[in-house]
Formats: C-alpha cells, structure tokens, sequence
C-alpha cells in the first residue's frame, strides 16, 4: 500500500504566533512558539500519526502544512513545489490536491448552507462544475461516505455528529485531493461512532489512494489507523517511526511515559503494567527550555541537555528520535 | 461499512426513515416559526403592516384634504364630544376635530403615517448596508484597517447626535439638498450618518468571533475568496443581529423624527396638496402643544400614533431576537 515515493516534504517548520501589546500602535512583545522546527516526510498513500499532548502544536503543524497558517519559516514542499510563500493563484491551484478534516463536526459546517451546497461549493470555486452538476456530484459524495444521497438539500443542524463528521469528509474529497490533514476527526465524536468514520476513512483510503496526516491524541486510535507514527512534544517532533517500532521499542523518554500510560485491555497485564509518571508540567511555548524542550521533565536529563539541542536523527532504519541519551 | 440484507432495519436505516419524513427545514424557517409563535411580536407585526396601509393609501383613507382649511370650523372638538371648551358644537365630519385653521386632524394624521414609515425604513436600509460592509472590513481584515475605521467610528459615536442634527438642519436647510422632498432627504442622511456606526460595530465584533469558527477555516481550505467568505459565509451568519438590530433601530428613527419635527426642524410642512409627504406626526404634535390643555385632540392622535409604532417595532424586534437566537429566549 505504502511506497517510498516522498509526497509530502517538511523541513524545518517554524510558526511562531506574536504576543502584540498597545492600542494604537502595537509592537511584539514575544511569541508563542507553537511549532518549532519541525521536519519529515510523507510518503504517497501511507498514513502519517501525529500524537502528542493538547497545546503540543499538531494541529498547528497540519494548518502550518495547508497554508491555513503561514509559516514564520521552514517549507513545506508537495509534490515539488514549496508551499509557503505561494500566494493567490498559485496557492488556489494547490488547494485542490491537499484537503482538511476537521475537528469539530457541529463548527466545521456553515448552518446557514445546505449540506448539497456544502460539499458542491469547492466545485464551483474551482469552477469544476456548474451549481447543478456540483448538485449532481454532492449527491455521489454523500452515497461515498455512506449518507442518502437525497440529504442534499437539508441543513447540518439535521444531522448527528457522526452523520455531519461524514459531510465534512465528502466536502473534502469533492475537489478528489492526494493529502487530507485529518485534525482530530474522530475526537469530538462518541465512542461508537469513531470506529465508524475511522473505518470510512480507511476504506477511502484504499479505494482513492490518499494519503493522511492523522492527528490525534487517543493513542490507540493512532496505532491502529497509522503506518508511521510521529510524537509531538512542545512544538518540536521528538520521535518518529513505523508503528510496530514505536509501540515495541520506544525511545524518546517522553515517547516512553506516554505509551506508558495507555491502558492494557487484560487484567492481568494491566496490573502489571508500569507507569512512567511525568513530574510537573508542560512549560510554555512563550519561554521554553533551553536544549532539549523535554529536559525540565526528563529522568534522563543531563546537563548537555540543558546546553545543546538534541539532532533529529535516524538510530535505526527508519527511526528518528532528537534525545542525547539515545 | 457494507451495507448488508438483512430482515432488521439498521440504525442508520431507521436514522433515514426518520429523517425522509421529516421536512428539510432552514434555521430561517425554524426561526419564522418561532417568530409568529410570540404573541407580541405579530401585535406588532399587524400595527406595522396596517400603518404601512394607511400610510400607502393615505390619498383614498383620509376623509379630507390635509390642507384644506375651514373658515369658521377652527378648533372643532373630536366627534364624539358634543361640545368643546371653546363651546363650538362638534361635527361628525371632523372624526378627530380640527386644527386653529379648521384643517381635520384624523386626513392630518393618515399623512403623517407616511413621513414616520419613511423615516423608519429608509435610513435603516441605507445604515446596514453601509454598516455591515463596513463592519465586514473591518472585522475580517483586521490590522491597522480595522484600527482606523474602529477610531473613526468612536468619533462619530462621541459626537451628540441631536446637536449634528440640529447643526445640519439649521445649516442645510435652504440649500438644494435641504428642499429635496421637503426636507426629508437631508434627514435621512443625517440619521444614516449617526447611525450605521452602532451597526457597523455589532457586525465587527459578529464577525471577529465567526472568523474563528472551523467553517470559515474550511472555506479557506476548499479556495474560497476573501469576498466569497464575507458575503458567503460571514454575512449570512451575522444577518441574525443585523435583522434584530434593524427592527430596534427602526423606532429610534421614528423618535428622533417626531423629536425633529416637534422642535420645527424636520419635515418642512408642505402647501401642495400634491406632495407625497405634506405633514409629520412630529410637526402635528408642534402644532398641537400649544392648545395641550384646551385642545388636547390636537396632540393626543399624533402622540398615540408614534408611540403604538414604536412599540410595535419594538416588540417585533423583540421577537425576531427571540426567533433568530433562540439560546436568548427568556432572558430580558
């Protein structure tokens, strides 16, 4: 399913969010560095994890990727050409292979707009399809995500959150793209939903050959839907690997304590299950820790942490930890 | 998910069986529903439309010319009283009695109709479209253009309204722009002037906390425009306030109107039978506050007729915030 070809290439990306003090005349007075350097690839037709901790800068990153945010440097470069810095039309042209899933299924559809008129608005910005071919189309995409097709003309406040979570994947497949940024779908859904937009969004997969950027923080969600996984922490990528690595041999201390704290469904194991509980909290990302962003909380810490930021690097084929004690 | 035969509907089967016999229904048509559910607001409703008759049919409902004067039939008492303090007998032609020139105050006060629905509706449209473009701008671009139209919006709100009025009146008045419709149009211009600030504001701040919802990003995502967003996308999501706001603005003109004219400054009381606006509810109650005491029916219609618009509109603009926000329902 997965092949080595690079679809997706970030280096380096920074998207710092300035702290702005004064009425009239403003000026910067700090920033928060919400993402910080952050590097790696997306391969064509796998799905990339992206975990970490709320306020880590996942969702930020996957906005960062799109261009919803623009980076305060870095690139992003998809399917050869750099992203930031593309503007107008350029930028438009792009949009139509790389979509976005988002979070919130009751904020992330208009309420005054038609769920048709929804999913059939990027054709008729890209000037794709007149409004009745758009219509004819919204229909097909509702039968995709597994909707009645005849839902076109209702409204989202018609719909459950499972239901409306479904309208915001065909929205976003309507323009047919290679890359969607999944920002935490299934998170603000029931238990007994996730599994099933979870397992649309497999089976879209396979059928269209696309390619997520999964974010999330429900861990073995992560496990099960990625091929890759990447750890956030604090505005930077602390490890990345295949899934089967990540979970079995985890090497960042932070990738440790946090599959530490995923819960066994077997009693017995369960009980038997060690947990690595972190010490304080999460600096801010107004003022983080010099070096290593993890060494305030790291039972590892030694003072070249302290000193020199850890390298990105690759230990093993394929897996990429920044920690000195590795 | 395969959809596989089975004798048992699934959930989500059930879920379309429901929901196929269930009308696909708008939030605006949720919110008509609700509308004329409130008892008050179709009050209001129905008192609006019914001055809007009178004030269109004013030449057919009013039994007399406006200014047709009646020597010798000044000062009439209303209909209904068989004598007044003047001791002249009352005449069933004169409903509402007669002003000091014998002028019939109820064909009086069917024109004035005219001038107070004008001035409620045509001010208002000018200040929405005014003020929700500008408060489009300036809430969706943000930065220094937002700045500069927030402060020069505070300027105008600092400034006293009724003294711009007064000032633009007395100033303008004989210009060309002072005489056109009688003085009306100059008026409509100072009150849009005043007035599309306070929309242009509640747009603003409508649309700074919708610029962060998750549509609006999507719409970024799928391509959309700048004008796409605002006018696609925000605006419908802010016409709720809008609509509201109007409705509670409305009578705010009305008032300022009478308060106008009352001081002699609004409508410039016409002489040709053929003018379309010949008299203000304002101007009448001028008229009649000099007799108050004697002559009471000369400022009592005018005054109830202001008042019951104003309340009308009020209670409607009450109901449409109801309606169209419905998490406010109940809170006063």
């Amino acid at each position: 399913m997965t092949s080595t070809e690079v679809l997706l290439q970030v280096r380096d990306l920074v998207k710092h969010f300035p702290i702005m003090r004064g009425t009239l005349i403003q000026r910067q007075v700090g920033a928060v560095r919400a993402v910080d350097g952050v590097s790696f690839d997306v391969f064509h037709g796998e799905t990339l994890g992206l975990v970490g901790e709320s306020g880590c800068g996942k969702s930020t990153t996957g906005r960062a990727i799109l261009q919803l945010y623009r980076p305060t440097s870095g690139s992003v470069i998809f399917e050869g050409v750099d992203l930031v810095g593309l503007k107008g039309e350029d930028l438009r042209k792009m949009r139509r292979r790389m979509q976005m899933i988002f979070q919130d299924p009751y904020a992330s559809l208009n309420p005054r707009m038609t769920v048709g008129q929804i999913i059939g608005e990027p054709l008729i910005i890209h000037g794709i399809a007149d409004r009745k071919e758009a219509q004819e189309r919204a229909e097909e995409l509702l039968r995709l995500v597994g909707l009645n097709p005849a839902y076109t003309n209702r409204y989202p406040h018609e719909f459950s959150g499972g239901q409306r979570q479904r309208v915001g994947v065909a929205r976003a497949l309507a323009l047919q793209p290679a890359f969607i940024v999944c920002d935490e779908p299934i998170s603000a859904l029931d238990v007994s939903v996730q599994a099933q937009v979870v397992n649309l969004l497999e089976d879209l997969q396979a059928q269209m050959g696309l390619t997520y950027l999964f974010i999330a923080h429900d861990l073995s969600m992560v496990r099960h839907i990625s091929n890759r996984i990447a750890v956030m922490y604090l505005g930077v990528v602390v490890e990345l690997a295949d899934r089967h690595e990540l979970y079995n041999h985890p090497l960042h201390p932070y990738t440790q304590a946090l599959l530490s704290a995923v819960p066994i469904p077997d009693p017995v194991i369960e009980a038997r299950r060690q947990r690595i509980i972190l010490k304080g909290d999460v600096p801010s990302p107004i003022n983080p820790p010099s070096g290593c962003r993890f060494r305030t909380r790291c039972p590892l810490a030694d003072t070249i942490c302290a000193e020199q930021r850890p390298e990105f690097r690759e230990v093993a084929p394929g897996h990429w930890v920044a920690c000195h004690m590795v | 998910m395969a959809t596989k035969p089975s004798v048992n509907p699934t959930p989500s089967q059930i879920a379309d069986l429901t929901m196929m016999t269930v009308k696909p229904r708008s939030l605006w048509v949720d919110a008509w529903y609700r509308l004329i559910r409130n008892k008050a607001a179709v009050a209001g409703m129905i008192v609006i439309i019914f001055f809007l008759f009178v004030a269109i049919f004013a030449n057919q409902l009013a039994p007399h010319n406006p200014l047709q004067t009646n020597a010798g039939k000044s000062f009439l008492p209303p209909a209904w009283m068989e004598v007044g303090p003047n001791g002249r007998p009352s005449d069933p032609a004169f409903f509402f009695g007669t002003d000091n020139l014998g002028r019939d105050v109820l064909s009086r006060t069917i024109y004035g109709a005219r001038v107070s629905i004008v001035v409620g509706f045509l001010p208002t449209i000018v200040i929405v479209l005014v003020g929700s473009v500008v408060g489009l701008l300036a809430g969706y671009k943000g930065g220094q253009f937002d700045n500069i139209l927030m402060r020069f919006t505070d300027v105008i709100y600092a400034f006293p309204d009724l003294l711009f009025f007064i000032i633009v009146m007395v100033t303008l008045r004989e210009t060309f722009i002072g005489k056109l419709l009688n003085g009306l149009f100059l008026l409509f211009m100072a009150l849009a002037i005043v007035n599309w600030v306070g929309f242009a504001r509640v747009v603003r701040g409508q649309v700074l906390s919708l610029k962060e919802k998750e549509f609006i990003e999507a719409a970024r995502c799928i391509g959309a425009s700048d004008a796409r967003i605002m006018f696609r996308h925000l605006l419908p999501n802010s016409l709720g306030p809008i609509i509201i706001l109007s409705a509670l603005t409305i009578p705010g003109m009305i008032i300022t109107e009478a308060i106008l004219g009352y001081l002699g400054l609004g409508l410039t009381p016409s002489t040709n039978p053929n003018d379309i606006f010949i008299t203000s509810w304002g101007a009448l109650m001028l008229d009649g506050q000099a007799a108050i005491n004697a002559q009471p029916w000369l400022i009592l219609p005018p005054a109830i007729c202001v008042s019951l618009m104003v309340l009308a509109f009020t209670f409607l603009g009450d109901g449409l915030r109801d309606a169209l926000d419905p998490r406010l329902q109940g809170t006063q």
